[in-house]
Formats: C-alpha cells, sequence, structure tokens
C-alpha cells in the first residue's frame, strides 16, 4: 500500500515489519521520530517489540549487544553525537558478531553546534567493521532495512549494518513509500535463529581475552565476512526485487553511464539530483552518468574498477572531509583505479545543511567534461559553492 | 512538475498544509515530496514549507528556489520578505488576507487570489484569534485557485492528516472554496 511517510517513518516501518523484537533508543535530532515512531507503534500494539528508553546512546547499543546475544532481533536508530557516543560499542558489536541493524539519520558532528545533514558522522565510523549503505530516497531507506537483517544474520556474515538516510533531507521529507505487507515481509525475512543462542540454561561467556596468538585470526574473520557480505548483499537484493519488484543497482547503480564521457560518484539523497541533471544534459547532448555509491563498506573496488574502464573522467562528491588528501569516498574510488589512467576530481560540499542545488551538479557536470576533453585535472580537490567571493558559483 | 512555496509563521500549519497538498495529489495518481525548510522552528517564527507535484518519481532532493505557486498563510510577512522571490511569472500567489490587492501594494501582472482564511478558521473554531489555524481553509482555496489538484482529494486527504477536529478543517477548507466561486 503507498503510504505518505518521511524516511523517518519509512525506517520505523522496516523495524516494525522485520518483527524486531528489542528497540532500545536514546532521541536525537534528526533521528528522533524514528525512535518515536517505533514507541508509537509498540504502545498501540501494532509493533511486538520490547521498547527500551535509555540514558544514552552508548548504552542503547550495549543493551542491543546483550539481547542480540540472546537471540533478539535488534533495532535502534542515531544521528551524529548520538553515534560518535557510540563509538566504542559499535566496535564491540563488530567483534560481538551482532546482526543489530541501525539507521543513522546522517547530521554534522559540533562544535558550533549544527543539527543538520552531511555525512560527517557516518564517514567518521567507516572503520569501525560495520557495514554502511546510503539511500537515496524514502522507498530505499524502508526497503535496505529489511535487506540488512537478511545480510546481517547470514551464518556467514553475522555484522551490524548501518542503513544512512540524509539527515532531514530525507528523514523529515514526505515522499510515496509502498509499504510491502506482513506475509510477504515473512516470506522475504525468516526469523534470526542464532547459531549460539545465551540463556539460561545455556549459560556460555562471550568476548572474554583473545590473546596474541588469536587476534589476527579473529579480525581476519571479521574481514572475510565483510568479503562475503559482498555476494550475500547482491543475493538480498535478488530475492528483494523477486518478492517485491523492486532492486537499488547493487553495491553501486550505474545510471547512464555506458559510453558517458564523464561520471560523478555520489551517495545518498544528492544521488537523485543528479540522475535529474545528468537526464538534463543528455537532452542537450552532453554524455554524463552517475554512479550511486549504494554500498560504502564493504567498499566495492572492483565494480569501480570496471566504471574506471569504461569511463575516463571520474569525479567524487563527498558530503564530509576527512582532512587526508580528499574525501573518504574520493579516496576509496581513487585507489580503486589505482594504475588506470583516469582523470579524478574530488568535489566537498552539501556540508552542514547547505543544499546540494540542480545548479550546483550541473556545474560539477560541465567542470568533468572541461576536464574530459582537456584531459588536464586542474586541482584534486574542489570545495563547491564556497562564499569566497570568486564568483565561481 | 508543478512546485508550491508556503510562507506561514510556526503553529499556523504550514508545513502540514505542504504534506497535505503532497498526500491529495498523489491521490490524484501523481507523485509528490514535501519537505519544510529546515531551521529550528520556534512558535511564531517564519517558516517556509514546499511541495512537489509530478507525473513521475520525484528524484529532486533540493531546494525550491522558484516555485510555480505561493502560499502565504500570513500577509503580515510580505513587509518582512519578499514572498514571489523567484516564482514563475505564470504562477499564482495565493494569499490569506482580509485586505484588497491595493493595501497590500501587489504590483500589476501577477496572478493574485485573495482568501480571507483567518475569519474562516476563527468561524470554524480553529485555533485562536491571536493564532488560527489556517491550513485547511488556504487549501480550499488553493483548490479554486490552482487547477492542478481538486478539493475532493484535498479534503479525502485533509481527512487523513487532521489530528483534531475533522469537521471544523474539512467545513474550513469547503468555505474557502465556495467563497472563491466563479474565479
Amino acid at each position: 500500500m503507498i503510504e505518505m511517510m518521511t524516511a523517518n517513518y519509512a525506517a520505523a516501518h522496516g523495524a516494525r515489519l522485520a518483527r524486531a523484537d528489542v528497540v532500545a533508543v536514546y532521541p536525537i535530532t534528526p533521528q528522533t521520530s524514528i525512535s518515536e515512531k517505533c514507541a508509537e507503534m509498540v504502545e498501540k500494539g501494532e509493533m511486538d517489540a520490547k521498547f527500551m528508553m535509555m540514558e544514552s546512546e552508548h548504552s542503547a547499543m550495549s543493551a542491543l549487544i546483550g539481547a542480540s546475544y540472546v537471540g533478539a532481533r535488534t533495532f535502534t536508530a542515531t544521528s551524529s553525537h548520538g553515534l560518535a557516543l557510540m563509538h566504542e560499542m559499535l566496535m564491540w558489536a563488530v567483534g560481538a558478531r551482532r546482526p543489530i541493524v541501525m539507521p543513522v539519520a546522517a547530521r554534522t558532528i559540533g562544535g558550533p553546534w549544527n543539527i543538520w545533514g552531511e555525512h560527517q558522522d557516518v564517514i567518521t565510523e567507516r572503520d569501525v567493521g560495520w557495514l554502511q549503505i546510503f539511500c537515496e530516497n524514502n522507498q530505499e531507506v524502508l526497503d535496505t532495512v529489511l535487506m540488512a537483517y537478511r545480510v546481517a544474520e547470514d551464518p556467514e556474515v553475522m555484522l551490524p549494518v548501518m542503513v544512512i538516510e540524509d539527515g532531514f533531507i530525507l528523514s523529515h521529507t514526505v515522499d510515496s513509500v509502498d509499504v510491502p505487507d506482513q506475509e510477504a515481509v515473512d516470506r522475504y525475512l525468516p526469523p534470526f535463529r542464532p547459531e549460539h543462542p545465551v540463556s539460561i540454561e545455556r549459560p556460555m561467556r562471550h568476548g572474554g581475552v583473545v590473546m596474541p596468538d588469536w587476534w589476527t585470526e579473529f579480525r581476519h574473520r571479521i574481514y572475510l565476512s565483510q568479503e562475503v557480505a559482498r555476494t550475500k548483499l547482491l543475493e538480498a537484493e535478488e530475492a528483494f526485487q523477486k518478492e517485491f519488484g523492486r532492486s537499488y543497482g547493487g553495491m553501486m547503480e550505474l545510471y547512464r553511464c555506458d559510453d558517458a564521457d564523464a561520471v560523478l560518484v555520489v551517495a545518498g539523497s544528492a544521488a537523485g539530483t543528479a540522475k535529474e541533471v545528468a537526464d538534463k544534459l543528455r537532452e542537450e547532448g552532453k554524455k554524463v552518468g552517475v554512479a550511486k555509491l549504494r554500498v560504502f563498506r564493504p567498499f566495492p573496488a572492483q565494480e569501480v574498477h570496471h566504471l574506471g574502464k569504461k569511463v575516463r573522467t571520474v569525479g567524487v562528491f563527498d558530503r564530509s572531509y576527512t582532512f587526508g588528501d580528499g574525501g573518504a569516498m574520493f579516496n576509496e574510488v581513487r585507489s580503486a583505479l589505482h594504475g588506470q589512467r583516469n582523470n579524478m576530481k574530488n568535489y566537498i560540499g552539501g556540508l552542514g545543511g547547505r543544499d546540494v542545488t540542480v545548479k550546483n551538479i550541473e556545474w560539477i557536470f560541465e567542470d568533468l567534461l572541461k576536464i574530459a576533453s582537456s584531459g588536464k585535472v586542474d586541482r584534486t580537490v574542489e570545495w563547491v559553492a564556497l562564499k569566497d567571493g570568486s564568483g565561481r558559483w | 512538475m508543478l512546485e508550491v512555496r508556503f510562507h506561514g509563521r510556526g503553529g499556523q500549519g504550514a508545513v502540514v498544509a505542504s504534506e497535505i497538498l503532497a498526500k491529495a495529489a498523489v491521490r490524484e495518481g501523481k507523485y509528490a515530496s514535501a519537505f519544510p525548510f529546515f531551521g529550528v522552528e520556534r512558535r511564531g517564527a517564519p517558516v517556509m514549507a514546499f511541495c512537489r507535484i509530478d507525473n513521475r518519481p520525484i528524484r529532486i532532493h533540493a531546494g525550491i528556489y522558484d516555485p510555480d505557486h505561493v502560499v502565504v498563510l500570513d500577509p503580515a510577512l510580505m513587509g518582512m520578505i519578499d514572498v514571489t522571490e523567484g516564482q514563475k511569472e505564470d504562477g499564482t500567489l495565493l494569499i490569506n488576507t482580509s485586505h484588497t490587492r491595493e493595501e497590500l501594494n501587489i504590483p500589476n501582472g501577477r496572478r493574485t487570489v485573495l482568501v480571507d482564511a483567518t475569519a474562516i478558521a476563527l468561524r470554524r473554531g480553529l485555533g485562536s484569534a491571536t493564532a488560527p489555524i489556517v491550513n485547511t481553509a488556504i487549501l480550499g482555496a488553493f483548490a479554486r485557485a490552482c487547477p492542478e489538484v481538486g478539493i475532493d482529494s484535498i479534503l479525502e486527504s485533509i481527512k487523513d492528516s487532521v489530528p483534531a477536529k475533522r469537521e471544523q478543517n474539512l467545513a474550513a477548507a469547503q468555505d474557502a472554496y465556495k467563497q472563491l466561486e466563479g474565479l
């Protein structure tokens, strides 16, 4: 049934349809209405879950790790400082191999205070071992929550997943969402049955010391599971397509890239705007395409490698900055294209709630086309739409 | 694609109005999205809300800078900001006011529709004299002033969306729609 709702409500409905058993939360803008909607659905009896209002995000994640050991399907949501406060337990959830699913309404981290959207909070957590999936629209948020449980709980994966929605831009925008039937979701997503559940009858110890002689093997296993997750993500999406008739292009969706002179790699809601702009420029005979970076962890290095063979000029839009040499997404793309002769340029923008406009993306494509025809990259990193009086924007 | 911008103050229902309009368009088989200007909302502060309507899924996730139609819930805002900023020339400006076009000093050339949504809302018991809730009345007027979304789907959408005083809200929308008959 088509309903009009925000991405936050779509995420909450995802948790309901997935039959999450335990929801432990602490409110933070712009995630709060995910938690509120879950609380409301539990209160009304529409969602059969234990709802726990915690004293912090750190506690929320800790509670879910415990609940997951017992065999509960677990859900929470956060943003920004909440995600940062969780940092320690994010890593613990990975080491404990707990298949927790958590939407993040991506936002800045202060100071100074800024409650608006960008990718800095989730990009900062890129190395903790969670799978990270960026969503373009509200429908994709609901659908990805369902796919995320299927992948996370796969015995060969057993890793937590972040489902990333752009703060405010998706979290507070009302759009059409096809809410699947419970029966269809039940067919798609079997109940969570961990191989080694903890119970009073079967007491066991988890998370004790791993000595130096095994730690490397322990970490290597997590690496292997991340690698297996690549295939599992594609399988989960294929099965989703069969059951619900929707899919999102796998690890990285290629939009009009086949004969493109230049492509822009972009994650999240801005990918939709970029597709719209690509259509417009194509009508003018300008051959541009969009590579929507959907899965950031594990990183689709092979897919990027193939894209680089097809298209010479590759721009990457980062909605955060990592104070190295370019943004995090740019560096991953550059690494995947190592040894190939691609023209590459990084665009930093959409920070702290600044709009990524149609005009911004038009300018980026025109800039990339200039690079494509001249073969010269004027600079590696460009911060877009700066108020520097240069008049370029 | 049709783009609509709402100007109001926190508490008047501009954000809900944009959502009701989007839901009404979807009822008619179209696609729509609605979003507020993401400020730090406070009661009484100027707010903006936006709605996009199209015959295919909405992919743009950027702000609206050159709207077709502009809806003003509080005419006092017109002294503070240029509500027609960026508006397309052939779009309609719909204003909640008890004043005339001359009194509001609206330049010629812009198709402008005036409706006293505050009086209608108060007659229907929506909000108070100092804080009337005018969003449903102005949406009734919108259905008459702008051909893109019909009154029936707006009424159905109001029925689904308002948390309280459902009958009064529906009546307010119908009052405004009737008042502008022959437009």
